[in-house]
């Protein structure tokens, strides 16, 4: 009669069901892109050293690091932006739903708008709010009458979380409007050709907190329809809004995996030491 | 010898917090040995002033929280950072109830002081309270040392204060049965038996949030308990 007396461990760290509204990393999320080998030079100098990296289907993938690490180097090597940059060459693979982007014969514009970009300054066109949208979709020819090009305006709009702000004022010039504005019409933009992927290269960092935060909540939503990949200086901002983190360090992915983990218990030293602001 | 950060504030801040956790530890391993020999001895004084000490276990536990929330708020610590000021509250509030428990044996010695003593059973709480008293010692410096193996090692050791409990327990029920005049007596010291096995189970919650902050994950293997008196009836003896 007599028996073990069984309780429960007491524990203080794991995952708590539908914690953080952000969303928990799929496990079985389809891969969107990936790099296998990835090396960069820009002349004789090596950006990046063999980087191997899975970027999950409609989830956020933060790139973190310190300044000159590499990781707008990586994000720029996704949509083949090193291309123009003299000097630059990129070796390894880069793979988009399984396809080689950096084949011959694959058509570069096509490939910017199946993976667009958002850049760390707001660079609206010097034209009105609603031409800064249109104009993607113009030269894809994506809407073949005005009331189509409308329908797409006003839907990136509405996406960007920014329609409601500008409806009255679609013909003022697009740089007159505030920075977290600016840059959220440059997210309509880059949504209105209907893209496959975003880049964001530090899309918050010359905007206030309030701005940044409307930022953040449009990239959570953006992620149940688009692959994001963002860089940032901001690592509660990686904390926040990705789902994946990769840290890279003198060219290097020195590593990778599910957000929560980089954050709460990395495995290599480089990492503990950058993500808790220690002097590597 | 880990990295500083780069702000030397921060440093410091974490500095603090160990050295509080350090001041509670040793203070409510005091007030357990301090609660025992006064049970023992029947040391009516020495019960006064566990009583009376108990506050300033509360005062620095206070004072933990204070910190960990100004840390949490002002310094969004990470990854070790993270876990050490996680662990702190937690290691603090354990030791906050060690003190209790510590307290309310020293008011049990205050009744128990007016009553004929009741066989060893006394004796026995000490020996138990110093098992127990040697594990706070083991996982206060595996806290201070980040030593996970030391950590793991005071986990195991609180099977043998659960089976010095049911011993207890058994001694304590035969004497009932011996005289019914033992009964207030015992009852309070059945209370004074398992305040001490629960100040082992703290102390393990402790030796397992150690555990955490070195590794990063809890304990993998369940403990082995031996603690039976929650199934123990007449009929055993």
């Amino acid at each position: 009669m007599v028996e073990k007396n069984h309780k429960m461990p007491i524990s203080i760290h794991t995952e708590v069901p539908g914690a953080g509204h952000h969303g928990e990393s799929k496990a079985d999320a389809a891969i969107k892109m990936a790099a296998e080998g990835v090396d960069v030079y820009y002349g004789d100098k090596q950006a990046l050293k063999n980087i191997n990296l899975n970027i999950p289907e409609c989830q956020v993938t933060a790139l973190i690091g310190p300044s000159g690490c590499g990781k707008s180097t990586f994000l720029r090597c996704l949509n083949r932006m090193n291309d123009v940059v003299d000097g630059c060459r990129v070796e390894g693979s880069i793979t988009m739903d399984g396809e080689d982007i950096y084949a011959k014969g694959i058509d570069v514009v096509h490939l910017r708008a199946r993976i667009g970009m958002v850049f760390q300054k707001p660079n609206p066109f010097p034209k009105s709010v609603y031409d800064n949208v249109a104009y993607g979709p113009k030269i894809h020819g994506l809407a073949s009458s005005r009331a189509e090009m409308d329908e797409i305006v006003f839907a990136s709009l509405e996406r960007a979380g920014l329609l409601g702000e500008v409806r009255d004022r679609l013909d003022a010039p697009g740089t007159g409007l505030s920075g977290g504005q600016q840059q959220r019409l440059c997210i309509a933009r880059a949504i209105a050709v209907e893209p496959e992927v975003i880049l964001m290269d530090e899309p918050c960092s010359a905007l206030d907190p309030i701005a940044t935060a409307k930022i953040e909540e449009l990239i959570d939503e953006l992620k149940e329809n688009y692959t994001i990949i963002m860089v940032t200086h901001s690592m509660q901002q990686a904390a926040r809004v990705s789902q994946k983190t990769a840290f890279f360090h003198l060219g290097e992915l020195v590593e990778q995996g599910d957000t929560v983990d980089i954050f709460t218990r990395p495995k290599d030293e480089r990492t503990k030491s950058y993500v808790t602001g220690r002097i590597g | 010898m880990k990295n500083e950060h780069i702000v030397h504030a921060y440093d410091k801040d974490l500095g603090r917090l160990e050295s509080l956790i350090a001041e509670m530890g040793g203070l409510a391993e005091h007030q357990l040995a301090d609660a025992a020999e006064a049970l023992a001895k029947r040391d009516v004084q020495l019960a006064r002033r566990v009583i009376e000490t108990d506050a300033r276990i509360d005062a620095l536990e206070k004072q933990v929280d204070d910190f960990t929330i100004r840390a949490l708020a002002l310094r969004q610590p990470m990854a070790d950072d993270l876990r050490a000021i996680i662990v702190a509250l937690k290691v603090a509030a354990n030791l906050e109830r060690i003190g209790d428990y510590a307290k309310n044996i020293a008011k049990r010695t205050l009744t128990l002081s007016t009553m004929d003593p009741v066989g060893n059973a006394a004796a026995s709480v000490q020996r138990m309270s110093r098992q127990v008293q040697g594990m706070i010692q083991g996982v206060l410096d595996a806290y201070a040392q980040g030593d996970i193996a030391k950590a793991d090692d005071v986990r195991l050791r609180d099977e043998e204060v659960d089976l010095m409990h049911t011993s207890l327990f058994r001694e304590l029920l035969t004497y009932m049965l011996e005289d019914p005049h033992n009964i207030t007596a015992c009852t309070h010291l059945l209370f004074v038996a398992k305040n001490v096995e629960r100040i082992g189970d703290h102390v393990t919650s402790i030796a397992e949030a150690v555990h955490f902050q070195v590794a990063g994950e809890m304990p993998a293997e369940e403990r082995p308990k031996s603690d039976m008196t929650s199934t123990m009836g007449l009929e055993d003896d």
